[in-house]
């Protein structure tokens, strides 16, 4: 702790890593001390160095030999890589937060379920859809009951990294799981589409929820609206593209009527394009978790 | 781009689409019975590889491109099960389906994994022809949208998929957007690509009223392996009929192995009967041609376009504008409400928001 701060640390120093460390050298609870990676030309290391952080390409090792550990890590590398370093943080007494889709601590969308997981040595960010779209299923949830849950998200090819592209399964199937578990539908369903358009599209997500005929749409919509606002504070280029839409119970829709909600995700081009909105809202959502942390560590010391 | 000599007759796969593309068409509420039927008649008739699934594919049954009437697995069983000769395709796109719907479709009784990503995408699917190859498949990739990208750009996504498992990579006209020799083109630019490593092939569509053209110019490039649906029963303005195919392939004296007077049956009396449209080429499906819009927003843009009351022709030709690729549906809808909302503010009357009661 130094400044009333808490001390992290970043590791990975890809686009999500480079465009966390903007955030979070913003933060008014978080000391971002140490920024590591493995590739000594990374750009990401050599922004790091310009913002007068202590950085280097030794990885995890490096990072643990330091004479001050940090009391939080944001891991931004892969799931491979979380993996492997997820059980060495964990002895040193470092909590993690974590960006990839390792998916080894609890689901955690930080407009919805954090304070449950304030004390969790992992805490998991789902994917770029899930943070999206989970806050909104559970706003419809929090007034009634969404016996399934689908989402649609569209996203820039060019803001589909490697990971993304070698592993879409894992997208489909871990979101679908939050929406489950964090948003709270009897059944999920998660569908993702690359769109490779120039000038690159601006990330979309629709959300469609089955809910029952009696379902009362005015309460609905308000518990939609209050969450949209409550994710826009820490994701402003987040909004409705439109009020939420409901239609009509069909047959085929066992009797339910629909809730569609047509979101935008524009980023904040820290460090990535604007239209990248999947992967500003990662990064967002990983910097909302650090302060709530640090705010109950500085608490708890008070 | 060399042009090979193929008029010398090669027989040619033709793999009929009537229960995966004409689900579309059907709104994927096919029967058990009518699955049942249509397999039994294509297979007397000698058509090679018959594709069951829903119209986007495993795990398509959605809100947003429309829910299966019959579980897609019990189709694909029943149709196993019916066939004697033929084999049964189903159809994956990665980002809507899963390794997981593959490994199920094969206990089902699907032999053939046909993969499909947008034509700049084939990464997006290596997993899954891996996956595909270990347990036994053959495989297709389908390159979607194939008028979005130039020969030589589609030639090399067609070799990330068969360096990932692919045996044969398709030139998916899923527009009905291209034009005589752009396929000729494309399917050049594969075949020239790929060598002996794989087939290539040609899915049409009719939106320009050119599927069966087409598909004998993508022949004569060198493609061995062409979709065709019963009827054309498909989506937008329908695929190249099988039936079609049948009989100007044998005219050309290219081997099938399809029966035409049975083929021919199976179109008049089995398929035709149960159809509740007939794909045409009216305004809204050679808007799509001409504008290159995936042919299953067709319907969506019906039902988008009545339920916002804006006109499904100017839908689609937004969707094109837009560039929305296979998938999108969603933004059918978000296009309709913006169209409606502009309408309404000029004509400054009530602006239609949520509730449609």
């Amino acid at each position: 702790m130094r400044n009333g701060k808490v001390v992290a640390a970043i590791v990975g120093t890809g686009n999500i890593g480079t465009d966390l460390m903007a955030k979070l050298l913003r933060s008014d609870h978080i000391d971002l001390r140490y920024v590591v990676g493995i590739d000594p030309s990374s750009d990401g290391l050599a922004r790091a160095r310009r913002a007068g952080l202590d950085a280097s390409a030794g990885g995890v090792a490096w990072l643990l030999e330091r004479e001050e550990l940090p009391e939080i890590v944001f891991e931004a590398t892969s799931a491979q890589a979380h993996l492997a370093n997820a059980p060495y943080y964990k002895d040193a007494g470092i909590q993690a937060i974590d960006l990839t889709p390792a998916a080894i601590g609890p689901y955690v969308v930080p407009a919805v379920n954090l304070p449950d997981e304030l004390d969790a040595p992992n805490l998991n960010l789902i994917t770029c859809g899930g943070q999206a779209t989970i806050p909104i299923v559970a706003a419809i949830s929090a007034v009634a009951a969404v016996s399934y849950a689908e989402i649609v998200a569209s996203i820039a090819s060019r803001s589909a990294g490697p990971g993304t592209r070698a592993n879409i399964d894992e997208f489909t199937k871990t979101t679908a799981h939050g929406l489950e578990r964090v948003g709270r539908a009897a059944r999920g369903k998660a569908i993702i589409i690359l769109n490779p358009a120039e000038p690159p599209l601006v990330m979309r997500d629709t959300v469609f929820c089955a809910v029952a005929e009696s379902a009362d749409r005015d309460a609905v919509a308000q518990s939609i609206v209050e969450m949209v606002e409550k994710v826009q504070r820490f994701v402003p280029g987040y909004r409705l593209k439109a009020d939420p839409q409901f239609d009509d119970p069909r047959p085929e829709w066992d009797g339910h009527q629909r809730v569609g909600v047509f979101l935008e995700v524009e980023g904040r081009a820290d460090y990535l394009p604007a239209y990248a909105g999947n992967l500003d809202i990662m990064t967002a959502a990983a910097a909302w978790v650090g302060e709530e942390l640090a705010l109950a560590r500085l608490g708890a010391m008070r | 781009m060399t042009t090979l000599d193929t008029t010398d007759g090669a027989p040619v796969r033709i793999t009929d689409s009537t229960l995966r593309d004409g689900s579309h068409a059907m709104a994927h509420r096919f029967s058990v019975d009518q699955v049942r039927a249509t397999v039994a008649a294509l297979d007397a008739a000698g058509v090679p590889v018959l594709e069951v699934t829903h119209g986007d594919g495993l795990g398509g049954s959605s809100f947003n491109y429309g829910f299966s009437a019959v579980e897609e697995l019990d189709l694909v069983a029943a149709a196993a099960e019916t066939a004697e000769h033929a084999r049964i395709a189903v159809l994956m796109l990665p980002g809507v389906g899963t390794v997981d719907d593959l490994q199920r479709a094969a206990s089902a009784g699907a032999s053939i994994a046909r993969i499909a990503t947008h034509c700049t995408e084939a990464d997006i699917a290596i997993q899954h022809f891996g996956l595909a190859r270990s347990i036994g498949l053959e495989t297709v990739g389908f390159l979607m949208l194939s008028h979005m990208l130039d020969p030589d750009g589609l030639a090399k996504q067609a070799r990330i998929m068969v360096d990932a498992g692919a045996q044969c990579v398709y030139v998916v006209d899923s527009a009905g957007a291209l034009v005589l020799e752009d396929v000729t083109d494309r399917v050049s630019a594969l075949v020239a690509e790929l060598g002996s490593e794989a087939e290539v092939g040609f899915h049409g569509h009719n939106n320009l009223g050119l599927g069966v053209a087409n598909s004998v110019l993508a022949y004569r490039a060198g493609a061995r392996q062409i979709d065709g649906a019963t009827c054309s029963l498909g989506a937008g303005s329908g695929n190249s009929a099988t039936e079609l195919l049948a009989a100007v392939f044998d005219r050309l004296g290219v081997p099938t192995g399809i029966d035409l007077e049975k083929v021919l049956a199976a179109a008049d009396e089995v398929v035709r009967p149960y159809m509740e449209r007939e794909p045409v080429a009216d305004r809204n499906a050679i808007i799509m041609g001409h504008t290159g819009v995936y042919s299953s927003f067709l319907l969506h843009a019906e039902r988008a376009g009545r339920r916002y009351d804006v006109p499904t022709h100017e839908l689609l030709a937004e969707a094109g504008r837009r560039r929305y690729v296979g998938g999108q549906e969603d933004m059918l809808i978000d296009i309709a409400i913006e169209l409606s909302t502009r309408r309404s503010s000029t004509e400054a009357g009530s602006v239609p928001t949520g509730g449609d009661r």
